[in-house]
């Protein structure tokens, strides 16, 4: 339970800025995933935090009070790494003990709390297995009653999920949800899956090259991403250039009307963007149709994706599985008034 | 399949490492042993008599050889743990130099840099001395330390010390409790090699010990280039046993981990 503050944090390895100006304010019980490509920050500043590598510059700051010149092993920042997961010497026991056998507590007491974390993370009568006998998941679980036996005022996860196969997966996102609103600790972890930030966070960061894009809420990076860029890690890549007057965007292929109390980009260029499930293939009327031309469709199962042609730029739409439409064909679409984001144009077209 | 790998590593290495002892034994007993007798046609003890007087000094070399050895290991440890770890984990200017002077003396024979280092020694007073003969040693000892060293801590990594650190743990409480655990059998492997290598020594012991410091090789060279092979044998199954014995103790230890050494923690 400790409010995390991250004021201009700046690292540098010689030129390289790994993380760059960094402003975060993460409450206290709150759930925040570090999202971006690998190489973009993220495990610098989870170190960073920790205390394991100085920054350049900056400060980090738990409830209020800056924590740079406590070490380490007195922050209460808990890590857990992606691999070398156990201390391979020690039995289940023993390694979940650690922190608690580090701050010289009774043994008595030691192992009464470790059969109780075995119990939270769903592997009693585990004390006395070595390491080597768990299964992924298994060491993963016990990692994380490790680091959450300590109280920590911070838990860090890296990748917690990134070794695992897609079963397992899902139930250590539920483990760890559980977990984290039980205890009500502050958590932040690492991950460069867009999904499992949005399934597992209260509030995403999303860096590119060590700068923070957007921090927000998952619903708001789909519907209201703040670039072109930030939309495209979110695998909205429908995007057409226009310029907005009032309420309305004109484009090559039209005048499209917008709700001008949704969208925060004022008049001028714009782009104009509508997510592929947001995109209606059978019009309701006639407003704001623009001619597609389809280019491929996959049948999904749940739905059916349809690749499109629109203006020169390509497109995904989703339509209803037993959608009937033949490649090559020509078809208005309708961009709905209410799902029409605005982003802002500098970028252009011509980076995508 | 691994058992029979096991097992075929186990006896290939006990006969490779024990078949060429075995007329060394016989030697040892032999009182007259000529051509073309498969086995010696007189016995006699008097070879391991002669071993275990004070005037074969056979005693007085093992002693020095086993004290420097162990005080070689000691300040290989000491030398080569830090220079591993820092080669694995770190990158930073010149290493790649320090890395290649490192192998040096793995390429450079002994007697080349111990004649070069013999002036500076005697400038030191540090021939005809116990550490002088240890510090020498440490030319050949410490690039196998330090080459095994190297691999072990590139593969341990720093996240479980990481862990650790951010679990409460000081850095020596790390160091005591997850960094040497982890490692001690890597270490424990550099740490037979480098006092097989000093116990092995003979032309840098004498360079610089001088004859004051007397060690094992240089008590059993003159009976090889002379004529008696039973006190030569003595001495030289004396010679070998540590070595097969710190072979063993350690494979024993490390059983599990590899079939080579599985085939010694058989014996």
């Amino acid at each position: 339970m400790t409010h995390v503050l991250i004021k201009d944090l700046t690292r540098r390895f010689d030129s390289v800025i790994a993380v760059n100006n960094l402003n975060l304010e993460i409450e206290s019980g709150e759930m925040v995933a570090f999202l971006g490509p690998s190489g973009c920050g993220k495990t610098t500043t989870l170190r960073m935090i920790t205390g394991l590598l100085l920054p350049t510059s900056g400060d980090v700051l738990f409830d209020s009070k800056s924590v740079l010149t406590i070490p380490t092993e007195k922050r209460g920042a808990v890590m857990v790494f992606q691999k070398h997961l156990l201390f391979p010497t020690m039995n289940v026991a023993k390694n979940i003990g650690f922190g608690l056998r580090m701050a010289k507590m009774p043994q008595k007491e030691i192992d009464r709390r470790v059969s109780e974390m075995l119990e939270l993370v769903r592997l009693p009568g585990f004390e006395t297995r070595r390491p080597h006998e768990l299964s992924g998941g298994q060491q993963q679980r016990i990692a994380l009653a490790r680091a959450l036996i300590v109280r920590p005022n911070v838990l860090l996860l890296d990748e917690p999920l990134a070794n695992l196969d897609a079963n397992l997966r899902l139930e250590m996102r539920e483990l760890i949800r559980t977990i984290q609103n039980e205890l009500n600790t502050t958590a932040i972890f690492v991950t460069h899956d867009q999904e499992e930030a949005v399934m597992l966070a209260d509030r995403i960061a999303l860096m590119f090259n060590g700068v923070l894009q957007q921090f927000d809420t998952p619903q708001a990076f789909y519907e209201r991403p703040n670039s072109a860029q930030v939309a495209r890690f979110f695998r909205n890549d429908n995007m057409i250039l226009g310029t907005r007057r009032g309420s309305v965007v004109e484009t090559p292929s039209g005048n499209l009307e917008i709700d001008a109390g949704r969208v925060d980009q004022s008049d001028g260029p714009v782009m104009v963007t509508v997510r592929p499930e947001d995109v209606a293939l059978v019009p309701s009327d006639n407003t704001n149709l623009v001619q597609a031309k389809v280019l491929t469709q996959v049948y999904m199962g749940t739905h059916k994706q349809v690749q499109l042609d629109v203006m020169g730029h390509t497109w995904l739409a989703h339509g209803p599985a037993d959608f009937e439409i033949e490649v090559g064909q020509t078809l208005p679409i309708q961009l709905p008034k209410t799902h029409i984001w605005l982003l802002p144009s500098e970028n252009g077209l011509q980076n995508v | 399949m691994q058992k029979a790998v096991r097992w075929i590593a186990a006896i290939s290495i006990t006969l490779g490492v024990l078949l060429p002892v075995v007329p060394q034994i016989i030697w040892s007993f032999a009182h007259r042993w000529l051509f073309p007798n498969l086995l010696p046609t007189e016995w006699s003890l008097s070879s391991w008599e002669y071993v275990f007087t004070a005037s074969s000094r056979v005693g007085e070399g093992f002693i020095n050889s086993l004290l420097i050895a162990t005080f070689v290991c000691f300040l290989s440890i000491l030398v080569g743990l830090p220079a591993a770890r820092a080669i694995a984990l770190n990158d930073f200017k010149g290493k790649g130099l320090v890395e290649w002077i490192l192998m040096v003396p793995i390429i450079v024979p002994g007697i080349v840099s111990t004649l070069g280092i013999h002036q500076l020694f005697i400038r030191l007073h540090l021939t005809n001395t116990f550490i002088g003969v240890s510090l020498v040693h440490l030319i050949p000892c410490i690039p196998y330390m330090v080459l095994v060293m190297t691999s072990v801590f590139a593969n341990y990594g720093t996240e479980l010390e990481d862990t650790a650190r951010t679990l409460g743990a000081n850095p020596l409480q790390v160091l005591l409790r997850v960094t040497l655990p982890g490692i001690l059998p890597g270490l424990m492997v550099a740490t037979m090699f480098t006092f097989l290598i000093s116990w092995g020594q003979y032309i840098t012991s004498v360079l610089i010990g001088g004859g004051t410091i007397v060690t094992l090789p240089m008590v059993l060279f003159p009976f090889i280039s002379g004529v008696n092979y039973s006190n030569a044998a003595a001495i030289s199954l004396i010679f070998v046993a540590p070595a097969i014995l710190v072979l063993v103790l350690i494979s024993r230890q490390l059983g599990q981990d590899s079939a080579v050494m599985g085939g010694f923690g058989r014996l």
